[in-house]
């Protein structure tokens, strides 16, 4: 792992809210790289699977690099962060966690591309805009883990807006399916957008802009592609069906996954990698 | 006369995948920090997730420990300024391009378009096959003129 960035001293009251932003940034890459990585070998084609492999270890690494803020917070170490926590303890959103399709990675996945496609570029999408608005996070350290993260999401969302629309545009089958995993990935898409119990107090201390803000940006940046495939999206259709995973509200899906990818972690967890 | 003798040692190290260039030609290098019998040095990663930074960290250790001049050596990796295509020096173009990797395109005009010729024959007349590559910071192109598939470093920079 990297070494600390640099340390500033952080206000008491500022601390919590602080933390609780950069647990949702940490847990939103950390799990969407891991289901990422279980697309390894099963994308559509060789291309999509260099791809998508390469773009889930750039989240990967920006997954480290929050969980190392954290770690200059004295929160723990980066490892025992991304390993050792429970699902209560996780602060990711629940879209991000569910699982890819039916089946397991080893044995009959039938994993569902289309909800790959519109689960990665939504969030990235949102992530974007989160970042943007890092970028002038009054946390230093923070704001420039964003520029940096920033850089690498240019190439992430160029792909995802790419498959997204031309699958939308594809008709048939693709466009049903599509239309079913947009469905599926709205109705839990406000617990992406939602910034947790805290959210007043990390927009007042300056560590990002208002909640309501950044979903109206989302919405405004997504309207005119939405437009051009002739899709119909309202606000309202974003929702929070299975729970709210800023609250540690979790699926069984989070379980499962943390139990495979910390199995190697568990063995030994005083192990140095 | 200290941070010249790190400088040096510094080019000895390379990336771990291409083996011409060095870290410095590749624009890693920040701040030498030489103090007493300890010498820090900063680097910058150029992608995140890249899994070659711990083995830069220790071939860096490496290096410097063969001056037999330093009693503490660190490596951190900071992110500040961020790492950017432009930061590869001339001789690492060369360097890069020598290994059949076409270096990063210079400029990215407002449209975002960016444009790559062969390493091999120099045609423009190449192909785009894949944004993303091997590695975090490539991607897969092919020249339809000599016929050959080959990288290219992507373009970074923070107007993106």
């Amino acid at each position: 792992m990297t070494e600390p960035v640099s340390k500033m001293p952080i206000d008491a009251k500022v601390k919590p809210a602080l933390t609780s932003l950069l647990y949702q940034l940490a847990d939103d890459d950390f799990i969407l790289a891991y289901r990422g990585s279980e697309w390894l070998g099963l994308a559509p084609h060789i291309e999509e699977d260099v791809a998508f492999s390469s773009i889930s270890q750039d989240t990967m690494g920006h997954a480290a690099m929050f969980y190392q803020l954290l770690e200059d917070l004295g929160e723990g170490n980066v490892d025992s962060l991304a390993h050792a926590r429970k699902a209560a303890e996780r602060r990711n959103a629940v879209l991000l966690e569910v699982v890819n399709g039916p089946g397991h990675y080893l044995s009959s996945a039938q994993y569902d591309w289309a909800f790959a496609v519109v689960r990665n570029y939504f969030y990235i999408q949102a992530k974007k805009i989160r970042l943007d608005s890092l970028k002038n996070s009054l946390y230093q350290p923070l704001a420039e883990v964003a520029l940096k993260v920033n850089m690498e999401l240019y190439y992430h969302l160029l792909h995802w807006k790419t498959w997204f629309i031309q699958l939308m545009q594809a008709g048939g089958e693709a466009r049903t399916r599509m239309e079913a995993a947009i469905r599926k990935v709205l109705a839990d898409f406000e617990g992406v957008i939602t910034l947790g119990p805290l959210a007043k107090d990390m927009a007042e201390h300056g560590l990002i802009e208002p909640e309501d803000v950044l979903k109206q940006r989302w919405l405004l940046t997504m309207k005119p592609v939405f437009e051009s495939i002739n899709l119909a999206v309202s606000e309202a259709d974003l929702a929070m069906k299975n729970g709210n995973g800023r609250i540690g509200e979790h699926t069984a899906d989070l379980d499962a996954a943390l139990t495979t990818l910390s199995e190697v972690y568990n063995i030994n967890p005083a192990a140095s990698w | 006369m200290l941070i010249k003798t790190v400088l040096e040692a510094l080019h000895n190290v390379k990336d771990p995948e291409i083996d011409t260039i060095s870290i410095v030609d590749l624009g890693m290098l920040e701040q030498i920090v030489v103090e007493g019998n300890s010498v820090l040095v900063k680097l910058l990663p150029t992608f995140m997730g890249c899994p070659a930074l711990d083995i830069i960290r220790k071939n860096v250790e490496t290096e410097l420990g063969k001056e037999g001049i330093f009693e503490k050596i660190d490596v951190q990796f900071i992110y500040h300024p961020p790492w950017t295509s432009d930061r590869v020096s001339e001789t690492g173009r060369i360097k890069l391009k020598e290994f059949g990797i076409a270096p990063p395109p210079k400029l990215i005009s407002e449209t975002g378009e960016w444009h790559v010729d062969c390493p091999f024959c120099e045609s423009t007349y190449t192909t785009m096959e894949n944004l993303f590559g091997p590695a975090a910071c490539r991607s897969i192109l092919y020249c339809k003129s000599c016929r050959n598939p080959f990288e290219a470093m992507k373009p970074v920079s923070t107007m993106m």
